[in-house]
C-alpha cells in the first residue's frame, strides 16, 4: 500500500517538474531579452551577435531548444553557463551544500527559539510572559529578513565587532545569517505551536494523564508535546518553497556564496543555463520536501494513513 | 498616512537640500529640520518614509487585487465543476507551488525590466494559486450543502449557482487571506526593491531606500534602519488586522504570511 502510494507521488512530481521546466522555457522564450547582446557588450555588430546566438542554440525554435534541454537533463546534463562556460549541474551541485549548510543551522535556529517559546507561552496562558512573547513573535514575523541582516552585521559586526560582516568560513561566520532566519521563522512556528499546544492540553486525554497522577511535565512533554508538533512538521514541510527564497536573499545580504548569490549572479547575466537548472533543482528539493513531510506525517499523528482512508 | 502623504510630510520627498549633505559629502543625521534625517542625496528620510506608505500599499492592493481575482475563479471552477477540470487545474496550481518564488520573479523582473507595474503583475503570478488551493477547498465543502441542492433541484444553471450560491459564501475566507496576503506582498515587494528590481529611483520605495543605505551602514545607519522599521510597522499592522478578521470571522488557523 504504501509502496504504490509513494511510486503514485514519484510520478506526481516528475510531472510537475515537467511543468515547471516546461513553463520556465515558456517565459524566458516569450519575454524579449537578448542573452546574446550581453555576452558580446553594447558594441557588437549584427553578424557577431548571430555568430553568438547559433553558437548557444538560441536560434533554434523553442521547441527545439527544449526538446534538446530535456533529452540532455534527462542524462543529468543541465547544459553549460553562457558567462562562465562551466556545466551547470556541477557548479550547482558544488554550491549546494553551501546552502544547504545555512539553511540547516537556520532551520535549527528557527526550531530552537520556537519550540520553547510556543511551549512556555501555551503552558503559561493568558500570563504577562505569554503576551510578551507573543507580541515579541509578531514583531519577528514582520521584520524583514534582508533588513534584520543588515540590522545584525550593523549591530553585532560593525557595532560590538563580534561577529564577522559576511562571507563564509567556519561556525562564527554562519551565527548571524542563521539568526536572521532563525528569528523570523521561529516566531512563526512559536505562534503556529502556541496554538496547537492549547489544544491538545484542551483535550480528555491530557486530563486523564493528570487524573491517573502524571506529573505536570510528564503530561506536557511526552502527551501533548507529540500531537502537537504534527501541524507544526507539516507546515515546516509546506513553507520550504518561502524558507528556500528567505535563504536566498539572506545569503545575498551577508555574501554567502550558495546557490542563492549564484542564482542572482545568473539573473543578472541573462545566463539562461543556470537561471533554468537552479529553479529546476530547487522545484526538486521542494516538490522532494513536501512527499517526505506526506510520507513522516502518519508516524507522528496515528490517525491518519496515507493515500486516504484504507 | 499614505493617502494624506502630502500634508503630513515635512518636505518634497524629492527635493535634494544643501545643508542635507554635510561637508564630507555624507547625509546628516536626524536634526529639528529633517527630523529622521537625510539619505545618501540629501533628501529629507522621513518624507520619503511617508511618500513610500504609498508605493507599497499601491503594490500590496493591486497586486492582491489581481492574485485574488484569478485564484478564486479557478478555485470556484475547479472546485464546482470537476473532473478532468479539477485535475488540470489542480496539476497547474502543484506547478506554480514548486517554483520558488524569489528566484522566479527575479528572473521575470530583470528580463521584462522592473518598474511599478511589473512588480505589481510578477507577484499576482506568484501568489494566485494558494489562493485558488484555499477557494477549491471551501466550494468542495459548500457545494455539498443543502441549499445548493436545493438551487440544482430547481433548475438553476451551474453558472448562477457558482455566482448566486457558492461565491458569496466565500468572502470571509478570502478576506481574511486577504489582508495576510497583502502583508506577504508588501514585502516581497521590498525584497524585490532592495534587489534593485523592483519599483526604480527616484520613486521613494522602502526596499530601495534600505539598499541605497546599505553602503553607508557605518557611517549612516539611519538610513537604512527607519525605511525597515516603517516596513516592519505596516507588515505589522496588517497582521494584527488579519489576526483579528480570523478571529472573529472564522475560528480555524491559516497558512504562513512571509
Amino acid at each position: 500500500m504504501t509502496f504504490a502510494y509513494v511510486v503514485r507521488r514519484v510520478l506526481t512530481m516528475l510531472l510537475v517538474l515537467l511543468g515547471v521546466s516546461i513553463l520556465t522555457f515558456t517565459l524566458l522564450f516569450v519575454i524579449p531579452a537578448d542573452p546574446a547582446r550581453v555576452i558580446a557588450g553594447p558594441h557588437a555588430g549584427p553578424l557577431a551577435l548571430a555568430h553568438i546566438r547559433a553558437n548557444l542554440g538560441l536560434d533554434q525554435p523553442i521547441y527545439v531548444q527544449y526538446g534538446l534541454w530535456l533529452w540532455r537533463a534527462a542524462h543529468g546534463n543541465l547544459g553549460v553557463s553562457f558567462a562562465y562556460r562551466v556545466a551547470v549541474l556541477p557548479s550547482i551541485l558544488v554550491r549546494l551544500p553551501v546552502t544547504a549548510e545555512l539553511a540547516a543551522a537556520g532551520l535549527v535556529a528557527e526550531l530552537v527559539i520556537g519550540i520553547p517559546v510556543g511551549l512556555v507561552a501555551a503552558v503559561r496562558r493568558g500570563s504577562a510572559l505569554d503576551r510578551l512573547l507573543m507580541s515579541l513573535s509578531l514583531l519577528g514575523v514582520t521584520a524583514p529578513a534582508f533588513w534584520l541582516g543588515l540590522f545584525f552585521i550593523y549591530l553585532f559586526g560593525f557595532r560590538l565587532g563580534i561577529f564577522p560582516l559576511g562571507g563564509i568560513g567556519g561556525v562564527w561566520h554562519l551565527i548571524l545569517p542563521a539568526a536572521t532566519i532563525g528569528l523570523g521563522g521561529g516566531a512563526w512556528y512559536a505562534r503556529l505551536l502556541r496554538s496547537t499546544m492549547l489544544e491538545q492540553l484542551d483535550r480528555d486525554y491530557v486530563r486523564t494523564a493528570a487524573a491517573k497522577g502524571a506529573s505536570r511535565a510528564r503530561t506536557v512533554f511526552a502527551h501533548a508535546l507529540p500531537n502537537a508538533l504534527a501541524p507544526v512538521v507539516t507546515q515546516i514541510g509546506l513553507d520550504l518553497g518561502s524558507f528556500l527564497s528567505g535563504v536566498l536573499i539572506v545569503e545575498i545580504v551577508f555574501g554567502w556564496p550558495g546557490l542563492g548569490t549564484w542564482a542572482w549572479t545568473a539573473v543578472q547575466n541573462l545566463d539562461y543555463p543556470v537561471i533554468v537548472g537552479t529553479v529546476i533543482v530547487s522545484a526538486v528539493l521542494i516538490t522532494l520536501a513536501n512527499l517526505v513531510v506526506d510520507l513522516v506525517y502518519p508516524l507522528l499523528d496515528k490517525r491518519v494513513s496515507l493515500g486516504g482512508p484504507r | 498616512m499614505a493617502i494624506f502623504g502630502p500634508l503630513v510630510a515635512p518636505h518634497n520627498p524629492d527635493t535634494q537640500f544643501l545643508n542635507g549633505l554635510n561637508a564630507q559629502g555624507l547625509p546628516v543625521p536626524p536634526s529639528r529640520q529633517f527630523p529622521l534625517g537625510t539619505d545618501t542625496l540629501g533628501r529629507d528620510l522621513l518624507s520619503r518614509i511617508i511618500y513610500g506608505a504609498r508605493v507599497s500599499l499601491t503594490v500590496g492592493l493591486a497586486a492582491n487585487a489581481i492574485a485574488i481575482g484569478v485564484g478564486t475563479a479557478v478555485g470556484l471552477v475547479a472546485g464546482y465543476v470537476g473532473g478532468l477540470t479539477d485535475t488540470v487545474l489542480m496539476r497547474l496550481t502543484d506547478v506554480m507551488l514548486a517554483f520558488p518564488n524569489l528566484l522566479l520573479a527575479m528572473a521575470l523582473l530583470t528580463l521584462i525590466g522592473p518598474g511599478l507595474e511589473t512588480v505589481i503583475i510578477v507577484i499576482a503570478f506568484t501568489s494566485w494559486a494558494s489562493m485558488a488551493r484555499i477557494v477549491r477547498g471551501q466550494v468542495l465543502s459548500i457545494r455539498e450543502l443543502e441549499y445548493v441542492e436545493a438551487a440544482r433541484a430547481i433548475g438553476a444553471s451551474r453558472w448562477r449557482v457558482i455566482v448566486r450560491c457558492i461565491l458569496p459564501q466565500l468572502d470571509s475566507v478570502v478576506l481574511v487571506y486577504l489582508t495576510l496576503n497583502i502583508a506577504a506582498a508588501v514585502l516581497f515587494e521590498a525584497s524585490l526593491s532592495f534587489l534593485g528590481i523592483g519599483v526604480q529611483p527616484p520613486a521613494a520605495d522602502w526596499g530601495a531606500m534600505i539598499a541605497g543605505g546599505e553602503s553607508y551602514y557605518q557611517i549612516a545607519p539611519w538610513v537604512f534602519l527607519f525605511p525597515g522599521l516603517a516596513l516592519a510597522l505596516m507588515v505589522f499592522s496588517f497582521n494584527l488586522f488579519g489576526d483579528g478578521l480570523r478571529d472573529a470571522l472564522d475560528p480555524r488557523g491559516g497558512g504562513r504570511t512571509s
